[in-house]
């Protein structure tokens, strides 16, 4: 089985070292910073933290290089998903690929430009030190499935969860992936997007005055997903309670956030923004998400 | 002639001391000691729309204030209430005049003491230069009226006619409230998205051509304001979706010339880590909304964010 993670970032680190770790996989990475790719190509990928290993990884910052593949994880932020993958599909014309990307819409954008395309979900966190080497923050499932309009076949599904699993990224194959997605996604919606506006850590946000927000936001998303016929595989609010512990992730500024913080784009249209643009398309209005958005478009247009 | 009493020296109550200086005796009640030694050792410079010194008789110490017949709260909203405390039993006589941004200012004021009062709504803007020196950036009108019948419309044609030969604009009205909704209306708008966005009032809000264009939060926020002012059975002097227009094209017109970019006042406090008003702007609409059992929850979204922003900013 060859692999190839496109964005080979923190997430895209945790799969691609731990799939090196499964016998019969080669895996591949597909990233544009070059220090990374070339300490990589040095010294291996080195991941560190909630787990050592270190991984013999093929990274190159040029498409045209990637080998025939059987599956693809992309793992780029959502704003460069449809940039990566017009760059490297033709790696994938015989492959399934997979997004384990943040939100919602990136598999659309996928599927532009392979045949078969996978739906995912993914916790584990990490964080970049070096190049070459990834620091593992967060533990966590990932769930996959056939994403409805361009589906990998089941059985590949199954075949990356299992190859996953057995690197040490535990992932579950379900026929229908996207009550877990939009758990997430409707979780990441409200702790991020009033995270970013605020300055507040997860914890913070989910305490007066901003934790009724943060519910009645949840509130939209559920609508939305309830609308497109998605059940929830579980409450994203329980989630929200969960990561406000202090032993969790109290004191954890959401990526969002980090991002304002540094000036860089956000992934609200992926966020809030999808559950808009999910809403319009069925019929639900989500006005609080549609304002958050514009209120975060409004702090990136206001860095000039 | 009026003898006039200003409390509180920032931009506004400045602007107001500065031009009532020059046709009415006129005195300036500052929180610091230094503030008042600097006025009263170098005058009052105000430049820009305007541009003299003024004399006025500052002080730090209410008890030293020289007798008024007309008293200009100046204040934020969030100092009325221990300034209108620092009045209390002083000039029995005197007509008040309530400026502040928001709702209640005067049931504020009312509490320590039954001067007659002027309801007033200020367009006027500033830039602060230093204790003696205030820059008169938008030369806009005051609207006044009389609250609760307390006075008489005549007295508010004398204060409009005072502020008028001040070289200040001024406009009276019956009844004020609906001039003070609609600035309401705008004002909870405008301050909270751009204390969130960190935008100056720029032509983004009035921007409509994508769907999450700021524009259209503009606007629903503004609509949920107007369905708050029927339900209070005010109906609006001036449409606030039509204010933001205009001015953001004002704004434009004035940018291009390299001068204006209105930073509203949130937006200012947000920046220098200050309390802002939103109590008195957005907390009052939700409040009023509230009691008159109207749904508000884009202005109780704002009205958190901009809450937990002063505590996490």
């Amino acid at each position: 089985m060859r692999v190839c993670v496109v964005g080979c970032g923190a997430v895209g680190s945790l799969f691609a070292a731990h799939l090196t770790q499964v016998e019969g996989v080669e895996v591949w990475a597909y990233d544009l910073d070059p220090r990374h790719v070339e300490a990589i190509n040095r010294n291996g990928l080195r991941i560190s933290g909630a787990g050592e290993l270190e991984g013999r990884v093929r990274a190159t910052t040029n498409a045209a290089e990637l080998p025939a593949c059987d599956f693809g994880i992309v793992a780029t932020k959502s704003m460069h998903t449809d940039a990566a993958m017009a760059a490297c599909a033709s790696a994938f014309a015989g492959g399934a690929v997979c997004s384990v990307q943040n939100g919602a819409g990136n598999e659309e954008l996928v599927a532009k430009h392979v045949a078969e395309v996978i739906r995912g979900t993914t916790f584990p966190a990490g964080h970049l030190a070096a190049p070459g080497h990834v620091v593992w923050d967060t533990k966590g499932d990932t769930h996959i499935g056939p994403f409805e309009p361009r589906p990998a076949p089941m059985e590949k599904v199954r075949a990356l969860a299992e190859a996953c699993t057995r690197g040490g990224m535990p992932t579950v194959a379900l026929e229908d992936a996207r009550g877990a997605q939009w758990r997430k996604l409707i979780f990441n919606a409200a702790s991020n997007a009033i995270a970013a506006v605020t300055g507040l850590t997860h914890g913070r946000v989910a305490e007066p005055p901003t934790r009724e927000l943060a519910w009645a936001i949840m509130g939209e998303g559920r609508s939305v997903a309830d609308a497109q016929g998605i059940v929830l595989d579980r409450d994203p609010e329980e989630l929200f309670d969960f990561a406000a512990r202090k032993e969790v992730a109290y004191d954890h500024k959401p990526s969002m956030l980090q991002d304002v913080e540094a000036r860089r784009a956000t992934e609200i249209d992926f966020l809030n923004g999808a559950i808009v643009a999910f809403g319009d398309r069925h019929g639900v209005e989500a006005p609080l998400n549609r304002g958050l958005t514009a209120i975060v478009k409004g702090i990136e247009r206001s860095w000039g | 002639m009026d003898r006039v009493c200003v409390i509180g020296g920032g931009v506004i109550g400045s602007l107001y001391a500065g031009h009532l200086a020059g046709v009415a005796e006129t005195s300036l009640l500052v929180r610091r000691e230094e503030h008042a030694l600097a006025l009263e050792r170098e005058g009052l410079r105000v430049s820009g729309k305007s541009d003299f010194v003024a004399r006025v008789a500052a002080t730090a110490d209410p008890a030293e204030l020289p007798e008024f017949d007309l008293g200009i709260l100046a204040t934020k909203a969030t100092d009325l209430d221990a300034a209108a405390s620092r009045l209390a039993g002083l000039a029995p006589g005197a007509t008040l005049m309530t400026i502040q941004n928001g709702l209640g200012a005067e049931e504020i004021v009312r509490r320590h003491g039954d001067w007659p009062l002027v309801s007033a709504v200020t367009f006027m803007s500033g830039v602060r230069h230093g204790d003696a020196h205030v820059e008169y950036e938008l030369d806009t009108e005051t609207w006044m009226g009389p609250y609760d019948g307390g006075v008489s419309e005549e007295r508010v044609e004398q204060v409009r006619a005072l502020l008028e030969s001040g070289g200040l604009r001024a406009r009276t009205f019956p009844d004020l409230r609906p001039a003070q909704w609609s600035k309401l209306v705008f004002n909870a708008t405008v301050n909270t998205v751009a204390a969130l966005t960190d935008l100056p009032h720029v032509g983004q809000f009035a921007a409509r051509d994508q769907p999450v264009d700021l524009g259209h939060l503009v606007h629903d926020l503004m609509e949920e304001g107007k369905r708050v002012a029927a339900a209070a059975g005010v109906e609006l002097y001036e449409d606030p979706w039509e204010m933001n227009v205009l001015a953001v094209r004002r704004g434009e017109t004035e940018a291009a010339s390299g001068h204006y970019a209105h930073v509203p006042s949130m937006l200012e406090d947000v920046r220098s880590h200050r309390r802002t008003e939103v109590d008195f702007i957005t907390g009052a609409l939700v409040r009023e909304a509230q009691r008159l059992g109207v749904a508000v929850p884009l202005h109780s979204a704002m009205y958190r964010l901009v809450r937990a922003r002063e505590a996490g900013g």
